[in-house]
């Protein structure tokens, strides 16, 4: 009987998985496909690891199988239970345990190395390195985000004193300690350079406020990738390299989206520490009145318009009102009210945050429109509701040249005849300036929880 | 010229750079966040190099590693496919037509 060939076998396989990664990343880019492109990714990704128990490398199965089994019931179980509106923090947490994945196998590969007491090429040692860093940053960075997003810490930016030197410092001691550990192998060394590097991804992300959060995301998402790459690279393994260069890229991209949404650089979003700075802006509009709105009176304004337009925020995520914000548009639409959503690229704290919240509630998706899409419709509408969102809709972006968010850019809603702001107080958002849109006339404060506060405008507009 | 295989490993590692950004310049805000969890899913790729790990003969901190890996990378890998799958039945161009 001829030997069969499994390196060349897996090889076949590996490039259908690639052709199923690329074709299912490019589908998931489209409304219509999206789904089906995840499906097949999940399909690529499950003959990629099929074929790789062909790998003559492997001689023993146990650990594997109670391995997959083991994580695959803590994944089933964790992506069924999750609440849509604790999606961020899930998606922080499986990227985070990603690039712990891929930081615990460039490890293992320079200690089995580190034991056969050859030389380590150089490349190899290069891209363990790497990619423990990486994968390390991502871990660390990804649990820093994941508590702030599900608010065990603060989500205002923590800063302390020397913070940028410290974390400049950071940098120079790992690559100081890479730079020995590729001439001269050494495990004491390597211990000290994983905890630096784990320290250094919450030196990266403490400092970042919450606002910010769908920049750090979709940043580490894309680390995330790189590491698998550099493991890749460490094991010699095209496929690992293959797809994590393309979740590399593919994060990149978002997070290009999200710095422009925001009129930022990545420069200032990761050492800029925003909220701090500016929360000085505050204070000099103490003798501004804003006209508080009885629930009756907003009732009538709304269910007497011809046109309303809906802008949530995070605060609609943090009142997990989205339902009780459907039905209320739902409302106002068989009352014959022409009712759109407009969502801000960077509302909320993850890309596309508030397009889950309210697709979750079964809130159509073409009533949704974009910045571009729905700006010049606000002098045009009656009504605007603003859902527990700030910074997306204050007019110093525009009008402000000295303002620290002056760039970014709003939606226009101060244009329109009317704006009802729901908001739990008049505390200033997260960059800690003060929304002139507040004191405007034709603005009216419902101030209040978001769900309580949309739950009385139900009752309000069916009694009319 | 191609007797390195880290070069060829290099060239791949930067052509797929590329068409990654090519693949996903235009996505509508609607697919931002299953497009991130979906690639989030993929780059627990690194489950190859796990399996890798667990399944050779390396000594006790080989097995230990190994089966850490495996569980991290596939918790990333079914969590996140399964998640993302999820959340992109909730989108629906109108309710009542579905």
């Amino acid at each position: 009987m001829a030997e069969i060939n499994f390196d060349l076998i897996i090889a076949a396989f590996y490039l259908v998985s690639a052709i199923l990664f690329f074709y299912g990343l490019k589908q998931l880019g489209s409304p219509a496909t999206a789904k089906s492109g995840n499906r097949l990714a999940a399909l690529g990704m499950l003959i990629a690891v099929v074929v790789t128990l062909f790998d003559r490398e492997i001689v023993r199965f146990e650990v594997i199988i109670a391995g997959v089994v083991v994580g695959s019931l803590i994944g089933v179980v964790m992506s069924r239970k999750i609440k849509m509106t604790a999606m961020p923090q899930l998606v922080a947490v499986f990227n985070g345990l990603g690039g712990a994945g891929s930081a615990v196998v460039a490890s293992a590969e320079y200690f089995r190395l580190e034991g056969l007491e050859t030389n380590i090429p150089i490349e190899i040692s290069i891209t363990i390195m790497l990619g423990t860093l990486i994968g390390a940053v991502t871990f660390s960075g990804s649990m820093i985000a994941f508590t702030k997003l599900q608010e065990i810490i603060g989500g205002s930016p923590f800063i302390f004193p020397l913070q940028k030197i410290v974390t400049a410092l950071a940098f120079l001691v790992i690559a100081a300690l890479i730079a020995l550990l590729v001439i001269e192998p050494n495990l004491q060394l390597f211990y000290i350079l994983v905890v630096i590097c784990l320290l250094l991804g919450v030196l990266l992300v403490i400092p970042i406020g919450g606002a910010d959060m769908p920049v750090v995301i979709s940043l580490l998402n894309s680390y995330s990738g790189v590491a698998a790459a550099m493991a890749g690279f460490a094991l010699g393994n095209v496929m690992l390299i293959i797809a994590g260069s393309l979740v590399g890229a593919a994060g990149l991209i978002l997070t290009q989206i999200m710095i422009k949404a925001m009129n930022r650089s990545i420069f200032n979003v990761l050492f800029g520490a925003f909220g701090a700075s500016a929360a000085t802006a505050t204070g000099e509009s103490a003798d501004k009145a804003v006209r508080e709105a009885s629930v009756e009176d907003a009732a009538i304004s709304l269910g007497y318009a011809q046109t309303a337009i809906f802008v949530p925020g995070y605060g609609l995520a943090v009142a997990r009102a989205q339902h009780q914000l459907k039905d209320l548009a739902e409302l106002l639409g068989a009352r014959g009210v022409d009712v759109r959503y407009a969502i801000h690229p960077v509302a909320g704290r993850m890309p596309g945050h508030m397009n889950v919240l309210l697709a979750e509630a079964d809130v159509p998706y073409d009533q949704l429109y974009d910045l571009d899409e729905i700006n010049s419709r606000f002098s045009e509408t009656d009504i605007v509701v603003v859902i527990g969102a700030n910074d997306v809709v204050n007019p110093a972006a525009r009008d402000e040249a000295g303002s620290p968010i002056y760039g970014m850019p709003i939606l226009e809603v101060d244009k329109s005849r009317q704006v009802l702001v729901l908001k739990r107080s008049l505390s200033p958002g997260f960059a800690g300036l003060d929304n002139e849109l507040f004191y405007k006339d034709n603005t009216m404060m419902l101030f209040g929880d978001a769900s309580e506060s949309l739950a009385n405008l139900i009752t309000g507009v069916k009694e009319l | 010229m191609f007797d390195s295989p880290t070069l060829i490993q290099l060239y791949i590692f930067v052509l797929a750079v590329f068409i990654g950004f090519d693949l996903i310049t235009k996505v509508p805000p609607t697919l931002h966040t299953p497009l991130m969890s979906g690639s989030n899913a993929i780059s627990g790729i690194t489950i190859l190099g796990a399996v890798l790990v667990a399944g050779r003969d390396d000594g006790l901190l080989g097995v230990i590693l190994g089966f850490l890996a495996v569980v991290l990378a596939t918790i990333n890998v079914v969590g996140g496919f399964m998640v993302t799958d999820r959340m992109l039945q909730m989108f629906r161009k109108d309710p009542k037509s579905n």
